[in-house]
């Protein structure tokens, strides 16, 4: 259909119509404030070559997939981040999670361990068990995995200031395991520049952070070729309020400072760049989310061979883990929210993701109960099993719209990576507050939205009739917080002090230094330091980061 | 009742770092012509009380995703009490079951907003606040 068609169709049939009896909005727009046309026809994709812009799936730029057979050769693994109370409930959990079916862990820490602190600091009063799971040694790391082979799951960890330490905990358990470190398959989220950016959980400033990180990509690189190195978040962003756009734009240009750093320690970019992963997050508006996730794939590749120089296609890709937006979940009408979690995995699976966690409908209320997890996850199998999606490669491929807005999205994407470059990469644009001050104003005009009817949400400002609050809610007993600091009283006395002083003194020294700290952390998690000990000696060596910018 | 402006300081308790709601709320308490502070995450109790006493504000709202807050308002309430000021009024949003809300208002907590509430709903809640203590 030439674009002439189109036109004599908007000015003969269309406009008539909207004419006698106006459309429901005065104006469609996606989350990234583009405007949505009434009908897409092959006129607004003209220039786009749909074979080889977005390209065939396994091929440069993999826009339409990063594997060769996508969910026809193996599914998605299905991965529900899940920790809470105490290591043995964690481990609980997860059996039961593997035992429904579920294909990975992936572990939630409390915010004390993701802060690098013990359960017995004042500063974790509450906080214990909350969130996630507590960890102050290697033994409560032995619990959390009691009865799970290393060698049979890939974990996902998410832990970003202190992810050398529960890294180290994990190797360290693999050696107890009897499993080679080369067998390992997993994550360590790793991304402390999105935790500047909306997340909120560093601990030291910049420079000495980027470096932990880095020491991550380079021991990998020689001891665990199979573990992922880092999963580059943009989750977090859109949960703090960005748009679909602002996310991948945000992300990739904290991949490019990554990848950056990596090559400025003198790592060879086709030796690390491969175990670089993603994540991000699968919103409400079906398309718009689709067309990110092609758009993300597309945009990486180029950027690992254009800008990078990237030479094997294992560093192009564009590999990525996707959760289900939390920010959608209410507790108005909470059933609703089975059927939003529904269409939010939709998306990712539509888009390509490698690794899926469902989110369940007591989210606004609590941590899952057992119930609404599974649930959850029985929602990822209906769509892997029953609903076909999974049978053809990229079905959207070659939709004029998720083409065209697949097409918009990586321009838009694009300038605003040129805008983070332009401003001096992304640390200094955090430091100006620029990435921060985005995603307020976004989330800003979102809830102005909402209040003004504008977007409509299901249930609580359209539709809003009573309803029962959910009651069977996963309630962490305030007693776990006293056991977990007395199993930690009981670990400080076991120990051998005298090797947990030296391997703490050792660490300060090379982490005063520019050698590879990997090797010291795993000697401190095995001398049985905690958590808390370790970031302390860091804390005194580095400094610590106060927030950026407040409104 | 005196024409000053309405002084809130919007403050999150504990090291939860999901600050969306508490920038939106604070900036929603700002439009509505309020004098606004927000102490940013990572705050202990006793930051929070300090804060309030320095600032002189009429209403505290925090703020909580993370669980904690049973055990984080309660030190907050204490501290304003130790300090004779309980005329400040406390609010409190996040994620709060339902039980814990009862809780909450036991120790003095004067109104809790769950996930939805329209902002107009808490600037409406604070102006009746401080109307009725004035």
């Amino acid at each position: 259909m030439p674009p002439e068609r189109k036109k004599k169709w908007q000015q003969d049939t269309y406009e008539p119509a909207i004419g006698k009896s106006p459309e429901r909005q005065p104006d469609f727009t996606l989350t990234s404030g583009m405007e949505i046309s009434p009908l897409y026809t092959p006129g607004d994709i003209k220039g786009i070559d749909l074979e080889e812009s977005p390209g065939y799936p396994g091929e440069y730029p993999f826009g339409r997939g990063i594997q060769p057979t996508m969910y026809r050769g193996r599914l998605w693994t299905m991965r529900q981040y899940s920790g809470f109370a105490s290591a043995e409930e964690s481990n609980r959990r997860y059996r039961y999670l593997l035992d429904q079916g579920q294909t990975g862990l992936s572990i939630a820490f409390d915010l004390p361990t993701q802060i690098g602190y013990d359960s017995d600091n004042p500063l974790a009063r509450g906080e214990v068990g909350k969130v996630g799971v507590p960890i102050d040694t290697l033994k409560d790391m032995e619990i959390l995995f009691q009865n799970i082979p290393l060698d049979k799951v890939s974990t996902s960890m998410t832990i970003n200031a202190t992810a050398p330490v529960l890294l180290a905990m994990y190797i360290a358990l693999a050696r107890k395991q009897g499993v080679a470190l080369s067998e390992l398959n997993g994550t360590v989220q790793n991304d402390i520049l999105k935790e500047y950016i909306a997340r909120g959980t560093y601990i030291f400033p910049p420079a000495p952070s980027m470096r932990l990180t880095t020491d991550i990509f380079e021991y990998c690189r020689r001891e665990m070729p199979r573990w992922n190195t880092i999963s580059i978040s943009g989750y977090h962003m859109r949960e703090a309020g960005s748009t679909a756009v602002q996310e991948i734009a945000f992300t990739l240009a904290n991949g490019i400072a990554y990848v950056k750093a990596a090559l400025d320690r003198c790592l060879d970019i086709d030796e690390f760049a491969g175990r670089l992963s993603f994540f991000f997050d699968a919103h409400n508006n079906l398309l718009e989310e689709v067309a990110k996730f092609r758009a993300a794939r597309i945009l990486w590749a180029k950027i690992m061979k254009e800008r990078f120089g990237a030479r094997d296609d294992r560093s192009w890709m564009l590999r990525f883990h996707t959760q289900t937006t939390g920010c959608s979940l209410t507790a108005q009408q909470p059933y609703n929210n089975i059927v939003r979690v529904a269409l939010q995995a939709l998306a990712a699976i539509l888009g390509g993701t490698q690794s899926l966690h469902t989110n369940s409908y007591d989210e606004a209320y609590a941590t899952p109960s057992e119930e609404a997890v599974t649930t959850a996850l029985r929602t990822q199998q209906v769509l892997a099993y029953e609903s076909g999606v999974a049978d053809s490669i990229d079905p959207l491929g070659g939709s004029w719209m998720v083409e065209k807005l697949t097409r918009d999205i990586m321009e838009a994407a694009e300038r605003y990576i040129d805008k983070i470059d332009s401003l001096g990469g992304v640390l200094a644009a955090i430091e100006k507050g620029y990435q921060q001050r985005e995603i307020q104003e976004s989330s800003y005009r979102y809830q102005k939205e909402v209040e003004a009817e504008k977007r409509v949400v299901v249930g609580v400002n359209k539709f809003a009739t009573p309803y029962e609050k959910l009651k069977s809610l996963n309630k962490i007993n305030p007693e776990e917080e006293k056991k977990q600091m007395a199993s930690l009283t009981k670990v400080k006395q076991q120990r051998d002090s005298a090797t947990v002083k030296a391997s703490l003194e050792n660490l300060r020294r090379v982490a005063a230094g520019n050698e590879n700290t990997i090797s010291a952390f795993i000697d401190c998690v095995e001398a049985l330091a905690t958590v808390g000990e370790i970031c302390d000696t860091l804390r005194e060596v580095f400094g610590i980061q106060r927030e950026y910018v407040i409104i | 009742m005196s024409k000053k402006k309405i002084r809130v300081l919007i403050a999150k308790p504990g090291l939860d770092g999901h600050d969306r709601g508490a920038k939106v709320v604070a900036r929603a308490l700002r439009d509505a012509g309020m004098e606004v502070i927000y102490t940013g995450i990572r705050q202990t109790p006793e930051m929070i009380v300090q804060s309030a006493l320095q600032e002189d504000v009429d209403v505290i709202g925090l703020s909580c995703l993370s669980g904690a807050h049973l055990e984080l308002f309660d030190d907050v309430m204490q501290g304003l009490r130790d300090r004779n000021m309980d005329s400040v009024n406390v609010i409190a949003g996040g994620i709060i079951p339902e039980d814990d809300i009862l809780e909450l208002q036991k120790i003095g907590v004067k109104a809790v907003f769950g996930p939805g509430t329209p902002t107009a709903e808490i600037v409406d809640a604070v102006e009746k606040l401080v109307k009725g203590t004035d």
